[in-house]
């Protein structure tokens, strides 16, 4: 199975995918990492209004067989969380860039946090490095 | 590592491996719960080629075994089988394993894991006993069929007869032409069977099962946990250790006190009566987050024990389950205790085991 790297996101060695648009992002896990994981029943999201450091560990993702942390890719204050995935948390498997997104962050600190971040290209490469 | 014969089959199919018991096994080929729903509704297929299969030979084999095992051998029928524990001298658990009784030999099934271990205790035991062993691990290969359509899957490839054949009873027959010895056994609380067969038969078995069986999903040892879970069945290293006794683990229907001496009796007969030892648990946690081996468990501000297999269950509603070693004073079903997850606490219920029985007969057709 070919699995997706969507362009126009960025995405962190972590397997995090981040998208960016003025000072709002949205963050999920890739398809890398969903199929990685396997089967997953169950996610523990950051708090709304927390604020969080870029690249700190924020929340776990769980398949039947594996806890996961979970890294935020960008710093900032979480603005909304993904409510659907507590109920359904295969939600991440089926569409990992857009129903399994998982939370929203208002950037801190402006652009200088793309330079940590890789381009759907080379995301594809690294991930064929581990 | 060690390879099962079924390795380039699980290569093929594509399955994700993992090292289990010293051996390179596939732990899921798309999705463990895909593989667990096709076994608890339809059937599934298993490579456990890497248990270790041992013959024992010999005039004195049951009596033997008797005393280094709780349940009873001697009152084995031929071609019965019977699930027994070897124990340690404190009534620890050395391996949980099955007993078949073939025609004037005996096959016992011992866990990966536990092979090696299992050989020497066996070969110290058997010095001068008159018992022969001979091992067939690595050899031969195991090949389960489980779930509720088995019979329909198997009975067309096999001069035996498998839909006539009781629960917990083998038989000798052929599966494609191969010899093979079928039991009526397995690890997931559905009906199945388990073909004992040579390894260098084991490909094509495998093969023209799938081939000719559209239904039948290739399942891996993810799928068999969670199954095996929900059933309530222990497994070793988790429910069953050197240090946990099967009194423990509630396997009291396996410990035969009324039979002569056994490795162990005296342990576990002490502590029957002195009664307050930790006990082996049901866990139904409140919410969805998942209970995970090692997790501490509280009864009020006190801590209880610890959780020792966790899943979600599939055929609990998707209910996040689980095992724990607990206290008598917190062991009791209906108990409310509180299990700590990445130090916060969550809400969860002692409750019985199994979490999952079928609602079918085997081998009543």
């Amino acid at each position: 199975m070919k699995l997706a790297q969507p362009e126009g996101l960025l995405y962190s060695k972590e397997h995090e995918w981040v998208k960016i648009a003025g000072d709002q992002a949205t963050i999920g896990i890739t398809d890398y990492a969903q199929d990685s994981l396997g089967d997953i029943v169950y996610v523990e999201l950051p708090r709304v209004g927390a604020q969080v450091a870029q690249f700190a560990s924020v929340g776990v993702v769980e398949s039947v067989k594996a806890v996961s942390d979970l890294f935020t890719p960008v710093g900032g204050e979480v603005t909304e969380v993904n409510a659907a995935l507590e109920t359904d948390p295969a939600l991440v498997n089926r569409e990992p860039f857009s129903g399994g997104w998982m939370f929203k962050i208002k950037l801190a600190g402006g652009d200088s946090q793309r330079s940590g971040l890789l381009s759907a290209a080379d995301y594809e490469a690294f991930t064929k490095t581990q | 590592m060690k390879i099962s014969p079924l390795y380039d089959e699980h290569k093929r199919l594509g399955a994700r491996m993992i090292p289990f018991g010293g051996f390179d096994m596939p732990v899921q080929y798309e999705s463990i719960l895909k593989e667990h729903q096709a076994v608890r509704e339809r059937v599934g297929l298993f490579d456990l080629s890497h248990m270790g299969q041992f013959i024992l030979e010999g005039q004195e084999v049951a009596s033997w075994a008797d005393r280094l095992t709780v349940n009873t051998v001697p009152t084995m029928k031929p071609w019965q089988a019977r699930y027994n524990i070897f124990t340690n001298v404190h009534g620890g658990a050395h391996d949980d394993v099955i007993f078949y009784r073939l025609d004037d030999r005996w096959l016992l099934v011992v866990n990966a894991g536990n092979a090696d271990k299992m050989w020497a205790h066996l070969s110290e035991h058997a010095k001068d006993s008159g018992v022969k062993l001979t091992s067939l691990h690595t050899k031969n290969a195991l090949i389960a069929i489980q779930g509720p359509q088995s019979v329909g899957v198997l009975q067309p490839h096999t001069d035996a007869d498998v839909r006539g054949l009781k629960y917990y009873f083998c038989t000798r027959g052929k599966v494609y032409g191969k010899d093979a010895i079928i039991a009526r056994t397995g690890y997931t609380g559905e009906d199945g069977f388990e073909l004992f067969v040579s390894g260098s038969d084991a490909s094509e078995i495998w093969r023209r099962l799938l081939a000719d069986n559209p239904g039948l999903t290739p399942a891996g040892l993810g799928a068999r946990d969670v199954l095996r879970l929900e059933a309530g069945m222990p497994l070793y290293g988790h429910e069953l250790t050197e240090e946990i006794t099967p009194l423990q683990a509630g396997l009291n229907w396996a410990i035969k006190f009324s039979k002569p001496d056994f490795l162990g009796k005296a342990a576990l007969q002490s502590q029957q009566s002195a009664d307050n030892y930790p006990r082996i648990v049901g866990i139904m946690m409140d919410g969805r987050a998942p209970a995970r081996e090692g997790y501490h468990v509280f009864l009020g501000e006190k801590k209880a024990g610890e959780i020792r297999s966790g899943s979600i269950g599939p055929s609990v509603g998707n209910r996040s389950i689980g095992t724990a070693l607990l206290e008598k004073e917190a062991a009791t079903p209906g108990t409310d205790v509180v299990v700590h997850i990445r130090g916060t606490a969550y809400g969860a219920k002692v409750v019985q085991l199994p979490f999952y029985k079928r609602n079918y007969e085997i081998g009543a057709a």
